[in-house]
């Protein structure tokens, strides 16, 4: 028999930018949930949370998209983990409030935001922080996404695990609080202002002077390191998640 | 074809000056509020009890604008209500014309600047001067405030210094600040003495003493409702607040959010014209009740938070698209996050609702607004109602959420998509266009996650089964 039944149970909600172009992001997930003591169940069925269409002005297909993501969620009554404090934040502050009040899929759009928890958050303090191998000493930038400073508000604990590390000093940027200007479709829609925002990030995150660029939002990230690979420098960029897997030296988990 | 307001976000981020002294001065700006709002706890506190007070006065508007009017025609004031902007231009004009105005001294005011009063008095061969200092430099280049509460913030000093000594022929000694004060104070206080009427603005209108409270710093505010024998006083609806008790917090949090300071030089209180056995202050005292969309936003249970604004610029302060493209970009008369959600309520959204594009959702706003409005999802909504407002029946963009609806609501055929994507990933496919002008394309992983988890549980299936 498998050791599984005994363990504790969370979903994983890969997003949609990290299952098509960061899934390594979330295996590194899974691997730092495995190794708090849960077993990751990742339904094939989840797609995308349906935020893009509903920041763009687009509620109907959002509400869609979210009525099939909370049925989704809640065959079981486990914690629903998210690696991306934007999408959290969509499932955990915005699907309550799409629906009409008193109904049953506000109730259950309560119950799935109660259960629903970023990463790094959820995790924070189950590592095994008298445990860390033995790093070579190393500097890394984080960037504090704007969903994870306000909306989740949930970068202190990003802040407080790094800090929890041996052998890593963090670095922050200039104007740290500012966003990196990639705010999804607005920086396709009002691309002239996204691109001098992300312009001003990279700038102030490159004079951090981290050897990587640390952050939990893969839509930051992208926006970053494209823009850096744009200008010809390399991209740095490595979600939380991945670097917590490489410090406490697990075996990525494929 | 680019809209009148995709240009002036490009001419703005084209001009490295214009950039320059935006950034300067709202990095300036913060730190001050942040150096004011020290204490966590403080400004938490604060801020709640602002918020409630501000959203009680707006769901009891028709009862303490009554109050207010009530109180304020006990006092001697002359009290009336317009519908919209040029009621109040009209009503301006008419009390000028009675008593044979020929110039008005101004405090500073964005309602008169909503009903572009100036403009209309002119017309009307009323000269109008602005007295608040940078409300002065913004007339005299012809230009509208660029800030609410720092109207020419988007010129620096050897640009004011030049504007003078063009429109003035006035030199002053170069990066002297005191002196181009001085020369404005100067020209200022015979135009406070010639003034037939003075106007002014509003912050707050106390509905159970009838008193109408003006925040300031250079006097000019004083000046310009005590000096003339005529003040009128320009209000939006939403100003009025119930009680003098209400008073010191919303100060607080106004007065801090705005400059960082903990109250400002001058705070006005006006209660009456002069009384009989008093040697000055104005003869007459009106007040203008300006509605102008505001009422029919306060009974909208989604946006009525909108009103309870008390206009100290936070907001645009701490938006990086305000400070990166500067308030005249928004071409409305309020700028910056609240311009975004109030412009296209008071004007139509059909007209106005590009502007709620100009912002990344990131939530600094909110973060920082006083009285707890959020501005972030006010912006949300309003995209929302315009979506649902859109007489278009197709557009590229409805298209693209059509067809991304498709994909996502069957998640088979979205992971057929991201399969295929991942298949042709190393295919140079026709870039979206926008992204690709300052980043480059992210390339779809070989395996996505759905198919990696897959395998993964496979394995462990078969591991299992052993």
């Amino acid at each position: 028999m498998s050791d599984t039944m005994n363990k504790k149970q969370v979903y994983l909600f890969g997003t949609c930018l990290i299952d098509m172009f960061y899934p390594q992001a979330g295996l590194d997930a899974v691997a730092l949930l495995e190794l708090s003591g849960y077993e990751v169940i990742y339904p094939q069925a989840q797609t995308c949370c349906g935020q893009p269409p509903y920041n763009s002005g687009f509620k109907p297909p959002a509400v869609t998209i979210a009525k099939q993501t909370i049925q989704l969620f809640s065959a079981k009554d486990i914690p629903l983990i998210v690696p991306s404090a934007s999408c959290a934040g969509m499932i955990k502050h915005h699907y309550p409030t799409l629906f009409d009040s008193e109904t049953l899929e506000t109730k259950q759009a309560e119950q799935l935001a109660h259960r629903t928890f970023e990463l790094i958050d959820f995790i924070a303090d189950k590592l095994p922080y008298n445990q860390q191998p033995l790093r070579p000493p190393t500097k890394v930038t984080l960037h504090e996404s704007c969903s994870a400073l306000r909306e989740m508000n949930v970068a202190k604990t990003w802040r407080h695990v790094l800090n929890k590390l041996d052998n890593v000093e963090v670095t922050y940027p200039e104007n740290k609080q500012e966003c990196c200007g990639f705010g999804g479709t607005f920086s396709v829609k009002s691309d002239a202002i996204s691109a001098v925002m992300t312009q001003d990030k990279c700038h102030n995150l490159l004079k951090a002077k981290g050897n990587k660029i640390l952050s939990g939002d893969s839509g930051c990230l992208m926006n970053i390191g494209e823009h850096l690979k744009f200008e010809g420098k390399k991209d740095p960029c490595l979600h939380l998640a991945s670097f917590l897997v490489d410090h406490f030296g697990l075996s990525h988990a494929h | 074809m680019p809209t009148n307001f995709a240009i002036r976000i490009k001419q703005a981020l084209a001009d490295p000056e214009l950039r320059a002294n935006f950034r300067g001065a709202m990095d300036f700006l913060r730190n001050k509020r942040q150096v004011a709002f020290s204490n966590e706890d403080e400004w938490q506190a604060l801020k709640k009890q602002g918020a409630a007070i501000r959203q009680d006065a707006i769901q009891r508007l028709p009862e303490l604008l009554t109050q207010l009017e009530h109180q304020c025609l006990n006092n001697g004031i002359q009290v009336h209500w317009a519908q919209d902007d040029q009621e109040a231009n009209t009503i301006i004009l008419e009390i000028a014309q009675q008593h044979q105005a020929k110039l008005v001294i101004k405090g500073k005011s964005m309602a008169t600047e909503e009903i572009e009063l100036n403009n209309f008095l002119d017309k009307h061969n009323i000269e109008c001067i602005e007295s608040d200092m940078g409300e002065y430099i913004v007339q005299l280049d012809n230009e509208k405030p660029s800030h609410i509460i720092m109207p020419a913030i988007h010129k620096n000093t050897p640009q004011i210094a030049d504007l003078f000594e063009r429109k003035l022929g006035i030199s002053t000694p170069k990066g002297d600040v005191d002196a181009l004060i001085g020369v404005g104070r100067t020209i200022l206080r015979k135009k406070f003495e010639q003034a037939d009427i003075g106007i002014s603005g509003v912050n707050f209108a106390i509905a159970d003493t009838g008193t109408l409270c003006l925040v300031e710093n250079e006097g000019n505010g004083r000046l310009s409702t005590t000096a003339p024998p005529v003040h009128i006083a320009l209000m939006g609806i939403e100003k009025v607040i119930p009680n003098i008790k209400a008073l010191p917090t919303l100060q607080k949090l106004l007065t801090r959010s705005a400059t960082g300071q903990h109250i400002t030089s001058y705070l006005n209180l006006i209660s009456s014209p002069r009384k009989s056995d008093e040697l000055d202050g104005p003869k007459e005292v009106h007040l203008v009740l300006l509605d102008n969309g505001r009422a029919k936003i306060s009974q909208d249970q989604q946006l009525q938070s909108t009103l309870s604004c008390i206009r100290c610029g936070a907001c645009m302060n701490h938006c990086p698209v305000y400070t990166r493209i500067g308030g005249h970009a928004y071409g409305s008369t309020y700028p910056g996050p609240i311009g975004q959600i109030l412009t296209p309520q008071l004007k139509g959204i059909e007209q106005e609702g590009e502007l709620l594009d100009a912002c990344s959702l990131n939530g600094a706003c909110g973060e920082a607004c006083p009285v707890e409005i959020d501005l972030p999802e006010l912006i949300r909504t309003l995209r929302h109602r315009r979506q649902a407002a859109s007489q278009k029946q197709w557009s590229l963009e409805k298209m693209v959420w059509f067809i991304w609806l498709q994909i996502h609501q069957y998640p088979r055929l979205y992971r057929l998509t991201t399969k295929l994507a991942a298949l042709f990933r190393t295919l140079k496919l026709n870039k979206p266009a926008n992204w690709t002008k300052t980043r480059t394309t992210p390339k779809p992983a070989k395996l996505s996650l759905h198919q990696q988890m897959k395998i993964r549980s496979k394995i462990r299936d078969e591991n299992e089964n052993e």
